[in-house]
């Protein structure tokens, strides 16, 4: 191992321990958002009580996202200083408004909000958390403008080396970029809502609580039916993007070797690197792969064979990441949409096996999230700006093996520490169920 | 041209608002459990940073991004050459971060005390790293064509560690004023009573620096051709006899005083250096500056625009929430069962 892999696996590492925390404070504070505005409009106090648990929860969640996003800005310039040279008068802009215009929002409402029950009027704490969810998917968006410019790169020219900004609006406006944020956001909020369904359902199995546990798990269920619809619907378009932008990765995500028209997509394939096919195939659905990318049943799809070998992407983990990512989308909208369908029959606390599938089932956004980011940033390889540089061109000349593997073997102790700590405390706290009003036992302070 | 330079004091001064700000927070977190004698007194320290600490740490992450976009250069330099400092400087951040989070999780006595010496320990740590690492870049680094080429125990070298020294100091009494004035009763009155010692000790601290900043680096060059800038450490100095003076009568004026401080003081290094973002102590030929360095004018006239716009509007929130909290914290907010505390 070298340097280079080192850096790749300490981003990958990285940028995925910070992506379990994320997403669920994207999707998790609309939700306190939502029901904070009902308390709010109705006086329900079930709805304040809602609020302050998964506050809570919320709460040890967003400390960890909060501090490993910093690692992240840092390891740019620690890890891939040739990267940050050569594209930060691009790359640089979208992080910095990122933090001016997002970050700055989320952390001193989130502040407003926390400490501020007694401080200021209910509509003001009201529009805090209101501004919290808007930070913090605003700066989901800014973020995404940046990794969208690396898989398609746009309004640049390459000027002294390096490559320049010319034209700010089509960095911004980059259709990759918004397909790309709108998928993520929506998939933050499948996670937010499978979260609020399965520790509900856990305490509806138990009988505790069962009035504010049917509400959250009603607000969760129509939350989460409208997101993970529109996380595919979205992921569909993002799709047909990357077709259009990024052949390689396309193909690899379909482990289509041969260009033709009219491509199917198969259900499952083995793919073979060595052989450049597919040693098994099984189920292919006509035409389907060339109508996804192009919305037309004869258009052409380059095959992996027709791009260089030294350009394309490894394909099993991006194939069968793809796989998995759709299929478990799918299974999201079975499942928000049988919970609503038991809920609004009035039988769903009847229904102890769709309970306990919704309660086993918290892991799973997570693992469609963390399946999407291999798709998108292990089928960009080797690129690290797609077409533009290499990966291997990407990393700090500077860095040694040693220094690299002593701070990747600290991330590994450091952060999974901090995943114990973290899950401990979320157990602790979901399984506790909400605080009784006005006396809150010594151990919650 | 103008655009480098504007961007280069901005970037100072994205710097200098960090420290002023996490600087006081830094401060009390590495004397809560010293002047906290009880869990109640350590809550009401930590209850007092709790609305306010996020926001001042996303200066840095502004100052970071902002060096990122305005100089990618000195970015990529000043983060691969100072890795192993940042990793520490790193961890340090994020265990801080959560300690306040976790500390108040769990009853035990033993679960509590742990945070406590982490909260301590990562609130010392980063501020005297960054004191060294910015001691070393106003003190000039070994770059030579190809880079850096000194080591991490090249950075601990006496002006480095003073420099390191001298943030500790500030941020120690700066976060002391803090405490007494955003604290209720005892803890504030044990704040209070340690300024007759650290503000002499702050005092003398600022002068050894700028004693050894006159001869082991040629930070007053600048001063020299530009006189006026003798103004930067002429105002930290008067606001540190200020405090001294004013302390008993106002905390909130000796505070305010501590913050120009702190400001002044960084600006005075900055001011030092400039144009260098990273200065080469063997030839200046190898300097990185803001002009070799940075965007292009395109992108810096469009992140003029943003700065100009957002920045105002944050900082005037920010000042929001300073007002809301401006009432120090007692015993009994802290156990308010309605109210959500750390």
């Amino acid at each position: 191992m070298d340097a280079l892999m080192l850096s790749r696996i300490q981003f990958a590492v990285t940028a995925g321990f910070h992506f379990i925390f994320v997403p669920l404070t994207l999707g998790l504070v609309v939700l306190i958002a939502f029901m904070q505005t009902v308390y709010v409009r109705t006086g329900d106090r079930d709805y304040l009580r809602m609020t302050k648990f998964w506050g809570k929860l919320f709460l040890i969640n967003f400390a960890i996202g909060v501090v490993t996003g910093i690692t992240l800005e840092f390891q740019f310039g620690m890890n891939w200083a040739e990267y940050s040279k050569y594209v930060g008068d691009i790359f640089g802009a979208p992080l910095a408004i990122e933090a001016t215009v997002a970050f700055f929002l989320e952390s001193v409402f989130l502040g407003i909000w926390i400490f501020g029950w007694k401080k200021v009027s209910k509509r003001v704490h009201l529009f805090s958390i209101w501004m919290v969810a808007l930070g913090s998917n605003l700066s989901a968006l800014w973020i995404l403008i940046a990794n969208g410019w690396m898989q398609h790169p746009v309004g640049y020219t390459i000027i002294n080396g390096r490559a320049e900004l010319t034209d700010f609006t089509a960095v911004i406006l980059s259709p990759y970029a918004w397909l790309k944020f709108f998928h993520t956001a929506t998939s933050g909020w499948v996670i937010g809502a499978f979260f609020v369904m399965g520790v509900s359902a856990y305490h509806l199995l138990k009988g505790n609580e069962v009035q504010i546990f049917k509400k959250s798990m009603k607000t969760a269920a129509i939350f989460g039916l409208f997101s993970s619809l529109a996380v595919a619907g979205i992921g569909d378009f993002h799709a047909a993007e990357v077709a259009k932008t990024q052949p390689s990765k396309f193909a690899a995500m379909e482990s289509i070797w041969e260009t033709e028209k009219g491509a199917p997509v198969i259900l499952f394939a083995i793919p073979d690197e060595e052989g450049e096919r597919n040693s098994v195939e099984l189920f292919p659905i006509p035409k389907l792969a060339s109508f996804m990318a192009f919305k037309e049943w004869n258009a052409e799809v380059t095959g992996l064979r027709d791009i260089p070998a030294k350009d394309r992407p490894p394909v099993t983990p991006v194939f069968l990441g793809f796989r998995l990512m759709v299929g478990l989308g799918a299974l999201f909208i079975l499942l928000a949409g049988t919970a609503l369908y038991y809920l609004r029959k009035g039988t769903l606390s009847n229904k102890k096996w769709l309970l306990r599938a919704l309660l086993y089932s918290i892991p799973l956004p997570y693992i469609a999230a963390q399946l999407g980011w291999i798709v998108a940033e292990v089928g960009r390889q080797p690129w690290i700006v797609y077409g533009l540089m290499r990966t291997e061109d990407g990393v700090s000349v500077n860095l040694t093996t040693q220094q690299v593997a002593i701070s990747l073997a600290g991330f590994f102790i450091f952060y999974g520490t901090l995943m114990l700590i973290d899950f401990y405390l979320l157990f602790k706290f979901s399984a506790k169920g909400p605080e009784k009003e006005g006396r809150r036992t010594a151990e919650a302070v | 041209m103008m655009l480098q330079t504007l961007w280069f004091v901005l970037w100072g001064l994205l710097w200098a608002v960090y420290f002023m700000l996490d600087g006081f927070d830094f401060g009390a977190g590495m004397l809560h459990p010293f002047i906290g004698k009880t869990d109640m007194e350590r809550r009401q320290i930590i209850n007092s940073l709790g609305p306010v600490w996020d926001g001042n740490e996303v200066w840095l992450v502004t100052a970071g991004g902002a060096t990122f976009a305005a100089f990618p250069t000195t970015y990529a330099y000043m983060f691969s050459w100072f890795y192993t400092p940042l990793l520490i400087i790193l961890f340090g951040l994020i265990i801080r971060g959560v300690s306040f989070e976790f500390r108040g999780k769990a009853e035990s006595d033993k679960w509590k005390k742990t945070w406590d010496f982490l909260i301590s320990l990562s609130s010392f740590v980063p501020p005297f790293l960054f004191g060294v690492a910015f001691g070393n870049i106003f003190q000039g680094l070994l770059l030579d064509g190809y880079g850096y080429f000194g080591t991490t125990f090249d950075l601990l070298n006496p002006y480095g560690l003073l420099t390191g020294a001298v943030f500790v100091v500030f941020f120690i009494t700066h976060g002391a004023l803090w405490i007494g004035l955003k604290t209720d009763g005892r803890v504030s009155e044990r704040a209070v009573s340690l300024m007759p010692y650290l503000v002499p000790l702050l005092a003398f601290a600022v002068v050894m620096f700028l004693i050894a900043t006159f001869f082991s680096t040629p930070l007053f060059g600048n001063f020299f051709k530009m006189p006026i800038l003798f103004l930067l450490p002429a105002v930290c100095a008067l606001g540190i006899v200020y405090v001294y003076f004013i302390y008993k009568k106002s905390l909130f004026q000796a505070f305010l005083a501590s913050c120009a401080a702190v400001l002044t003081f960084i600006f005075t290094g900055v001011a030092g250096l400039y144009p260098n973002l990273l200065p080469s102590k063997i030839n200046p030929m190898y300097s990185i500056t803001a002009f070799n360095s940075s965007s292009s004018d395109y992108t810096l006239m469009i992140m003029t625009v943003v700065v100009l716009i957002f920045i105002p509007i944050v900082i005037a929130y920010q000042i929001w929430t300073y007002y809301i909290f401006r009432h120090p914290v007692k015993p009994e907010d802290v156990t308010d069962p309605d109210v959500e505390t750390y």
